[in-house]
């Protein structure tokens, strides 16, 4: 069973104990089989949720020297005893408290504009539902290739012409504002910083694009 | 004071039908099994208390309260009897403490029913998805007993699209369908009850789970003709809906005050909306943002008038992909607004300033936590009425950032002294600044205070959270509902023992040292109907201290605490008219994890009281420990059988035994004469005569 999140490091900063492999989200139940001695304090994996979190160390330490003639001792060691086993990986059910309705509706505030130079529109993605730069680029160019908008939204169709692919550089705007090709960085790490996307014609991001051109697949 | 049945009639002959319907009270099966029945040459006139029963019946119609009617029911047979009449609006807390039958019985004449059921953690994936709480038997039940019935609330049910139909199909005069998270059905359902319900005066699909059965439910409204409509609120249905169907329906409705709409509608669609209907009350207004290949060009509508047409708007909600530029269209009706719905809007506390500055009568308000601790000083400078605050987190999890803290908190306590009800989720709290709230919000009824770090201690002291939810219990004299967080010893809840006299609900997370924890709890809170517990080190002996205290009680979860199944069964025998419920993780079972599983070792404890023994629709992981089956409440009944003969009356003895409501032992004793029978104690207990 997963153990409590109590980590045995105290005080530690922490972004500079986080490494990528922490800050990683994987997909499935944690592999690590883990002792619980005590068994009742451990927390459980519930019964839909399987994605596994990375609760990271807690800035302070949780249970104060101060208090100590207060707290059990037996139940503090089997709470630290069984974090001892697991390092990283861990996961809490149901905590904090937050309903799944509110924490998708919630998610998907990770909607980006994405801009096509030439183009007079601007189209939004969810990156949340994307796992991959792969999945983008193609979802990107699908978009830009025909585009057309909805009959029952607008009642109107617009259709513009077929970009190629060889010709435009996806680049993102960051969290501090600068402008990063797309692919730079981790997948993970792109949703959480990039803040819009801009399929900028290859002749302007002499800066940032690499010699060889972008992956490509199809053309119109 | 009216007394039972048996007294003699009185002269009065009015109304021979009462006297029919009280003689029918008389045929009642007593303790000793005899059935009298009734001399039809036997006159029965009515007899004064009937004459009472009917002026009871007549006070009684403007008793609205349910505790008070519930107080009044007690009194004596007769009025118990007559409040049953006079009920119109049945609530059911808790969907298995009673069977439909038994509920229908009982009260003839409801129009409004509404029905608790799956208990709250399973909110947040604590429970198997298929535990229950279905609607169905209610609805069958309900269609028989009430072909007049006008609104159904829901609330944590299972409800399908086939009870839906059956809802449209039994009821003419359906008027109001409120479904709070609920799921099981989707939009298929959604269609029928628009198509049938002719005179439906109120749709409110309140954060429910709605699947997409790709059907234009909107479009079911029937298509001419001015509509009841008062309500439609749909903000969680996450499916398109058939916008100039909803466009053409709202014209047609102008009754309609409140609307709230999912994120599929854009803003240019909300101002068409909105301009045909100028007098809503409740505005949701969902995405608030531009269709998607809508760029932002000069032909955009006049946001800004659309809301100042709405003069009566007092409630606002929604964005749900807010675009922030459009923010401003909203001033014009903040200044009249008494609720806020920011809670899905990521926007930060500049942003927020510019609305909330003008928001002077704001009662209640909904927030994300973007807005930092700069955003709640803004609204406490500015909501000088404020009476309820939700302050929910961008990022839920333990150890993101925080962006408020105890300033927001303290801010608030000074700046809305009139706070009644607070959620506030954070990552970093002090015992200070609970404790300033505890005395700048004397009106405090419900506070919930979710420090998302589990075991996190107040991060200036290092102390546990304890004098600060001791000091909420001690100085709030009218709290009802207490849910904490942080660190906690065993002092916090000897403080919520001894001063959370009024506590009805209690939450609690990851707290606690010991049994005596728990034991304060059950021991000190005289009102106590609503315990839910997980990862608390209570255990079989805390447990035990609150048997004097179950029956009273809706009920109590624990989940991944320190009991035993023997401790739970210890309780069931106890009390036999509770319901102990016992869920396994049966996925960490079968996957062999956990090594020193014991085989009937458990995750959640479910308890509640009912009046019929264990459901007969629990799945297969719940097992049952209560005692009570089916009913009759007794595993072994000695029935008397007297065979009645020509000379002499001829006793017979049955013994059965009564497992899961099935016989599984049938011993008897031979015929035997009249005789003295020596019945053990035992057995004289159970004993039911038939003949």
């Amino acid at each position: 069973m997963p153990p409590d999140t109590l980590s045995d490091s105290p005080e530690s900063d922490v972004t500079s104990a986080m490494t990528f492999k922490d800050t990683e989200l994987t997909l499935g139940i944690p592999g690590e089989p883990t002792r619980s001695p005590a068994g009742k304090f451990c927390t459980k994996r519930g019964f839909i949720e399987t994605v596994d979190l990375n609760l990271g160390t807690s800035t302070s330490k949780p249970r104060g020297k101060a208090h100590a003639d207060e707290v059990d001792d037996k139940s503090d060691d089997a709470v630290s005893g069984a974090c001892k086993s697991t390092a990283s990986k861990t996961q809490v059910v149901g905590w904090p408290p937050v309903r799944s309705y509110r924490k998708k509706a919630l998610e998907s505030c990770k909607y980006v504009k994405v801009a096509v130079d030439g183009a007079p529109y601007l189209r939004k993605v969810d990156l949340e539902t994307y796992n991959s730069y792969q999945e983008l680029l193609m979802a990107l160019e699908k978009m830009f290739t025909c585009f057309k908008i909805r009959g029952n939204y607008l009642g109107e169709s617009k259709v513009v012409d077929p970009m190629k692919e060889m010709e435009y550089v996806p680049t993102y705007e960051d969290k501090d504002g600068d402008w990063m090709l797309v692919g730079d960085v981790p997948w993970k790490m792109f949703i959480e910083s990039c803040k819009r996307i801009r399929l900028m014609k290859s002749s302007e991001a002499v800066g940032l694009a690499p010699r060889t051109p972008p992956r490509c697949t199809t053309t119109t | 004071m009216s007394k039972d049945d048996d007294r003699s009639p009185p002269l009065d002959l009015r109304g021979a039908d009462i006297a029919e319907s009280s003689s029918k009270t008389r045929n009642c099966v007593t303790g000793s099994g005899h059935v009298t029945g009734m001399n039809p040459m036997e006159f029965q006139a009515p007899y004064p208390d009937q004459v009472l029963e009917n002026v009871l019946e007549n006070v009684l119609q403007f008793l609205t309260s349910r505790r008070d009617r519930n107080a009044a029911s007690l009194v004596c047979k007769s009025w118990c009897r007559v409040e049953a009449l006079t009920r119109s609006e049945l609530f059911i807390g808790n969907c298995y403490s009673v069977s439909p039958k038994r509920a229908t019985a009982r009260f003839s004449r409801v129009r409004a029913v509404a029905i608790k059921g799956r208990p709250r953690f399973a909110d947040f994936n604590l429970m198997p998805p298929e535990w229950g709480a279905h609607f169905k038997p209610w609805v069958a039940a309900l269609g028989s007993a009430y072909p007049w019935l006008e609104k159904v609330y829901l609330k944590r049910m299972s409800v399908t699209d086939e009870d839906l139909k059956h809802l449209a199909e039994y009821f003419p005069s359906f008027k109001e369908l409120v479904l709070v998270c609920c799921d099981g059905f989707g939009t298929r359902g959604l269609a029928v009850i628009a198509k049938k319900c002719r005179q439906l005066r109120v749709l409110d699909l309140i954060e429910s789970e709605v699947a997409d059965s790709d059907m234009d439910w909107i479009g079911e409204f029937p298509e001419s003709g001015i509509t009841c409509l008062e309500s439609l609120i749909f903000d969680c249905v996450e499916s398109p809906i058939n916008f100039e169907a909803l466009e053409r329906l709202v014209v047609r409705s102008p009754s309609l005050k409140k609307l709230r709409l999912n994120r599929f509608v854009s803003i240019g669609q909300l101002y068409r909306l909105m301009v045909r209907a100028p007098q809503l009350t409740h505005l949701g207004t969902g995405s608030f943002s531009l269709a998607e290949g809508v760029a932002h060009g000069d032909q955009e509508p006049d946001y800004e008038s659309a809301f100042a047409a709405c003069k009566s708007l007092v409630c606002l909600s929604g964005f749900r992909e807010i675009a922030t530029d459009y923010l401003s269209a909203i001033y014009a009706v903040c200044a009249n607004l008494t609720s806020l719905n920011l809670s899905y809007a990521n926007i930060n506390a500049e942003q927020l300033k510019t609305v909330i500055f003008h928001c002077h009568k704001l009662q209640t308000f909904w927030v994300l936590d973007t807005i930092c601790d700069e955003g709640l000083q803004a609204a406490a400078a500015t909501c000088k009425d404020l009476r309820e605050l939700r302050v929910f987190p961008i990022d839920a999890r333990e150890d993101s950032e925080g962006p408020v803290s105890e300033v927001g908190l303290q801010a608030i306590s000074e700046g809305c002294r009139k706070l009644q009800s607070i959620l506030y989720f954070c990552q970093h709290m002090t015992n200070a600044a609970v404790i300033a709230m505890s005395n700048n919000c004397p009106d405090l009824e419900v506070f919930r205070l979710c420090i998302m770090g589990r075991h996190r201690p107040d991060h200036l002291t290092g102390q546990p959270m304890d004098e600060g939810f001791g000091a909420i219990v001690k100085n709030c004299k009218k709290l009802t509902r207490l849910a904490v967080s942080g660190l906690l010893t065993d002092q916090a809840f000897s403080y919520i023992g001894r001063y959370g006299k009024l506590v009805r609900t209690l939450s609690v997370a990851f707290a606690g040292n010991s049994d005596r924890g728990l034991k304060y709890v059950l021991e000190g809170c005289p009102r106590l109907q609503k315990l839910e517990i997980r990862d608390s080190p209570f255990g079989d002996e805390a447990l035990r201290s609150g048997l004097h205290h179950y029956y009273n009680m809706r009920f109590l979860w624990m989940s991944s605490c320190s009991l035993s199944p023997q401790g739970c069964r210890e309780i069931a025998r106890a009390l036999p008219r509770l319901v102990v419920e016992v869920i396994k993780d049966e996925a960490e079972v079968n996957r062999g994890e956990c090594e020193e599983h014991i085989d009937d070792a458990f995750d959640i404890l479910y308890m509640y009281r009912s009046l019929e023994g264990p459901r007969d629709d629990a799945p297969h992981f719940v097992q049952e420990h209560s005692k009570q089956k089916q009913g009759i409440g007794l595993s072994n009944i000695v029935l008397l059988i007297i065979y009645p003969s020509m000379k002499r009356w001829r006793f017979g003895l049955e013994e059965l035994e009564v497992q899961n409501g099935e016989f599984t032992k049938f011993s008897s004793m031979p015929p035997v004469e009249k005789q003295e029978l020596a019945f053990t104690r035992e057995k004289k207990k159970n004993l039911v005569c038939l003949f």
